[in-house]
């Protein structure tokens, strides 16, 4: 229950913070979920890149669906995905999911160090 | 441990943030670029979008309205003049501002700015022509004119309250692939702007470095026999048959003239050589048909102004309506105004006056300090301009550049060929002189008749332009209008020496002189970058003038009465190859049929039946454009090929009236390599075997036909950077030559057609879109349109209309 609580309050609190802060507060947010809300080091990274890697890849699928796939196409030949407008859906949501796995692991470790006595 | 874990995984979450957050190389910043709500993403428009918005701006002085129609054309209505520039401005950085910003980075010589060194040439090149200093020039020009500054300054801040609203969500994609940030905007920049389209248009009109070379190979009966004034078969814009007045000034030729120019000791080539040339084919056509030869009675009037075909677009629509003005037609995004266009009472078009208004003064200078030169017989100061160019990723890069009285010294020892020795180049250009080009849109925008239009043109100095005009009162006109020195013969072809003041150019043609005709009696007036006149004007007017599109279009009209929208509009399309006309029978005459093999034969038959239509499908016009260059090449190389660095190439033009007239001469038709004495039939003979080999080829490849064998595009500004954003393989005809003269990248940048009835009758097209961004439906909607040759309807909306907008915009002054 706790990994779903985080994960989805990762993905909800990312997208309020993205609206006001730099693309990085994702990162932030990942990791103050994982202080608030340890869980096993590998189950705090599958929270916090789950959670970044579902908002980002809801976010551009329904964006790509509106701008009916105009910008996709030109942009999958400029980056490295050869053209494949699902592979640059995925590269973006790696790299996002990247960033939150990693920065709710570096929570969950961190609480550990100021919570010795606790697991 | 539980320190290092959380210490190591912190750090790898720092760095890989880092990384993402900076560029890397070439790389934008990925986690930016990529994030859905700060990256690319964000610029990927819905295609419901909706314009509608209300705004409260900062400086304006009332509000004002924008209604945009379903093509996002916008119709500005302000209550006064100030704000009707405030808010071109703004909407200009709204949809074009990494085109702004680009294009007068790059005017200034600050592309490496944001391309890195691989630009620093260019942006050298750039700020040792001077365009800064030209540009300087003309801001003190326009802030001394009150009404010129208060125009300027508004639109300056619409820009910036634009700019200064700007999120990093709401970036251009371009900004966020570069990793860039767009620059604020100012005076200076409009100016720059217009200095860019000076120099694209009237600074490579001119050959003199390699006209000077071509001297010192060839004699002076040759050289006018390569790089003849006037043209056999010229058809000039001012009728033929005009009286000129009596030259108001005559420049006087130096005793030392000859001997300079042609004398033992001129055959010293130039070895600095301008790379960054404009390009030749930024031509134009335009015409006017009075109401005497139309069908409804009312004039009709045409402009196609043949640039760089780029997306976003040069070109802006929009309709400015203020208090005491209603205007529509194409804007320049940088710029205030409408550029070309039609309102209540007049419409107007340009086309470039190919005049050469440059040319280079060799300077002696006391010591690489350059802090002096040689000058009337004594040591003069130079003015020394350090310029600091700023480089990507490298540390700022200082050029030194000595002004003298002829104007900057564009090539000296630190710039231009390794092999110049310290040859020494000041260039003199009315580009740099003081001049508002501005005042005369602004007043052109407003002119209700002729004598308004007249006035409106007279301050226009550089580059040089035929305004075409008409007026619904009836009147068509046309003026070569712009500054041109009074030049005495061959003043100005080379290379001239600059420590002696005779060699300066000794004064203007007046005003009133420049080429120009009103109502003539044959009911049309036309220019396609043609020289103006014919020999019997009293001034030395060189020049890189192109023939053939004059000559289909006054054809065409002569030929013509009752003429309609849907005549004009096919003369717009016009495919004939007037050129080619000519040269057929010369080629099929020489032809050695007995020569060629079967495949060579086909293709001479397909050449022979063509009808002479440069049209998409046409093969035999790639057979002629491969075969006629094959022939020129052969004709030509051998001897251009003495001389060092480089000769112009005669123009088609010229080789052709050369062969018309005197196929005897053998002279150039010899091959000076082989021991053998080359005929013309040898020539033409081996130049179809040749192009036969070389289109089969292209025939495997189903690429025969002249569109897919010379696939014209339009590219991005960033062009090779960013391919799946232009538009390429586009279904059209045309060359450089023809009516319609769509080339690889150049071409009828603005189709535009008015109808001067009572409820003005309008139709355009450009092959972009208004909307800059990438990803917006609106980046190239028209390209089709343009493509398939049809026209946007132009809408003057009044404002009893607002209801048939698509979308309002309404903006309060804070």
């Amino acid at each position: 229950m706790k990994f779903w609580i985080s994960l989805f309050a990762t993905a909800l609190l990312s997208f309020v913070a993205g609206i006001y802060l730099p693309w990085w507060s994702i990162g932030i947010v990942a990791f103050l979920i994982a202080v608030v809300m340890p869980l096993r080091p590998w189950k705090n990274f599958i929270a916090g890149f789950l959670g970044v890697f579902l908002l980002w890849i809801g976010l551009t699928m329904w964006i790509d669906q509106a701008n009916g796939g105009i910008l996709t196409a030109r942009m999958a030949i400029v980056l490295p995905v050869g053209g494949n407008v699902i592979y640059l859906h995925l590269l973006t949501a790696l790299v996002g999911g990247l960033v939150g796995g990693l920065a709710a692991l570096s929570g969950c470790y961190v609480r550990a160090v100021f919570s010795p006595e606790k697991n | 441990m539980k320190y290092v874990r959380s210490g190591l995984s912190t750090l790898v979450l720092v760095v890989l943030v880092y990384f993402l957050d900076h560029p890397i190389g070439a790389l934008p910043p990925l986690g930016q670029l990529l994030s859905p709500q700060h990256g690319f993403w964000q610029n990927a428009e819905s295609k419901d979008h909706s314009y509608s918005e209300e705004l409260t701006l900062p400086g304006l002085k009332g509000p004002v309205q924008v209604s945009f129609d379903d093509r996002l054309v916008p119709h500005v209505f302000a209550e006064n003049d100030e704000d009707l520039y405030y808010v071109q401005g703004y909407l200009h950085a709204k949809f074009r501002l990494f085109q702004i910003d680009l294009q007068t980075r790059a005017a200034e010589g600050r592309a490496s700015e944001f391309a890195g060194d691989k630009a620093l040439r260019f942006d050298r090149e750039q700020r040792r022509l001077g365009m800064r200093f030209a540009a300087e020039n003309a801001l003190n020009e326009i802030e001394k004119d009150p009404l010129s500054k208060q125009v300027f300054d508004a639109y300056t801040k619409g820009v910036n309250a634009y700019i200064d609203g700007l999120t990093q969500a709401e970036l251009p994609l371009e900004y966020k692939l570069l990793g860039v940030k767009p620059d604020r905007w100012s005076n200076i920049r409009s100016a720059l702007l217009l200095k860019m389209m000076a120099r694209n248009l009237s600074s490579g009109t001119e050959i003199d470095l390699s006209l000077t070379n071509a001297k010192s190979v060839f004699l002076p009966d040759e050289l006018s026999l390569l790089y003849p004034q006037v043209h056999d078969s010229l058809m000039p814009i001012v009728p033929k048959g005009t009286a000129f007045a009596e030259p108001g000034i005559t420049p006087v030729r130096p005793i030392t003239a000859d001997s300079v120019f042609f004398g033992k000791s001129s055959k010293e080539p130039v070895l600095a050589e301008e790379k960054e040339r404009p390009d030749p084919n930024n031509g134009s056509n335009n015409w006017v048909v009075a109401g005497s030869k139309t069908q409804s009675g009312a004039p009709i009037l045409c402009n196609d102004p043949h640039l760089e075909l780029s997306l976003p677009s040069i070109w802006y629509e929009m309709q400015l309506h203020g208090p005491n003005s209603n205007t529509y037609g194409v804007s320049l995004p940088g710029s205030p105004f409408v550029i070309i266009g039609f309102n209540d009472s007049i419409a107007w078009g340009v086309t470039n006056a190919q005049r050469d208004v440059k040319d280079y003064y060799r300077v002696r200078f006391r010591d690489e300090s350059k802090s002096e030169y040689w000058f009337d017989g004594q040591w003069r100061k130079s003015k020394l301009r350090i310029e600091a160019i700023q480089v990507k990723g490298k540390p700022t890069f200082f050029d030194t550049v000595a002004y003298t009285l002829m104007g900057p010294v564009m090539f000296d020892a630190s710039f231009g060929d390794s092999l110049s020795k310290g040859e020494n180049l000041a260039v003199r250009w009315t580009g740099h002189d003081p001049s508002n080009e501005g005042l005369t849109f602004y007043q052109l925008n407003r002119a209700k008749n002729y004598d308004d239009y007249e006035s409106a043109i007279r301050t226009f100095m550089c580059p040089g332009q035929n305004f075409v005009f008409a007026s619904k009162s009836g009147d068509i006109a046309i003026w070569q209008q712009g500054k041109f020195p009074a030049r005495w013969p061959d003043q100005g072809l080379y290379v001239m020496p600059g420590e002696d003041s005779t060699f300066f150019w000794q004064g203007y043609i007046p005003q009133t002189e420049n080429p120009h005709a009103k109502n003539p009696e044959r009911g049309f007036l036309e220019s396609a970058n043609q020289r103006a006149v014919d020999g019997t004007y009293p001034y030395f007017i060189p020049g890189r003038y192109i023939t053939p599109r004059g000559i289909t279009i006054e054809n065409t009209l002569a030929s013509m009465q009752q003429v309609t929208v849907q005549d004009m509009m096919d003369l717009h399309q016009n495919y004939f190859n007037t050129l080619a006309e000519d040269v057929r029978p010369m080629l099929l005459k020489y032809v050695n049929r007995n020569a060629l093999n079967a495949t060579e034969r086909r293709y001479l038959e397909m050449f022979e039946q063509w009808d002479l239509m440069a049209d998409p499908d046409s093969k035999g016009q790639t057979i002629y454009e491969c075969w006629f260059d094959t022939l020129q090449a052969a004709i030509w190389r051998d001897d251009l090929e003495q001389v060092k660095p480089s000769a112009p190439w005669p123009e088609e033009q010229t080789t052709l009236e050369w062969l018309m007239r005197d196929s005897t001469d053998l002279k150039f038709i010899d091959n000076r390599l082989t021991p053998q004495r080359e005929t013309l039939e040898e020539l033409v003979t081996t130049t179809l075997q040749i192009t036969t080999k070389v289109l089969s080829e292209y025939e495997r490849q189903g690429r025969l036909s002249w569109s897919p064998f010379k696939e014209s595009s339009v590219n991005h500004l960033l062009r090779d950077a960013l391919p799946s954003f232009a538009r390429k393989k586009l279904r059209v005809g045309g060359n450089g030559n023809i009516v319609n003269a769509i080339t690889k990248s150049h071409g009828p940048s603005w189709r535009m057609l008015i109808h001067l009835t009572g409820e003005t009758e309008a139709y355009g097209i450009y092959p972009g879109g208004q909307n800059g961004n990438p990803g917006s439906r609106f980046y190239d909607d028209y390209v089709d349109t343009w493509v398939s040759g049809k026209y946007n309807r132009l809408w003057l909306m009044k404002p009893e209309e607002f209801n048939k907008a698509s979308w309002t915009v309404q903006i309060k002054p804070l």
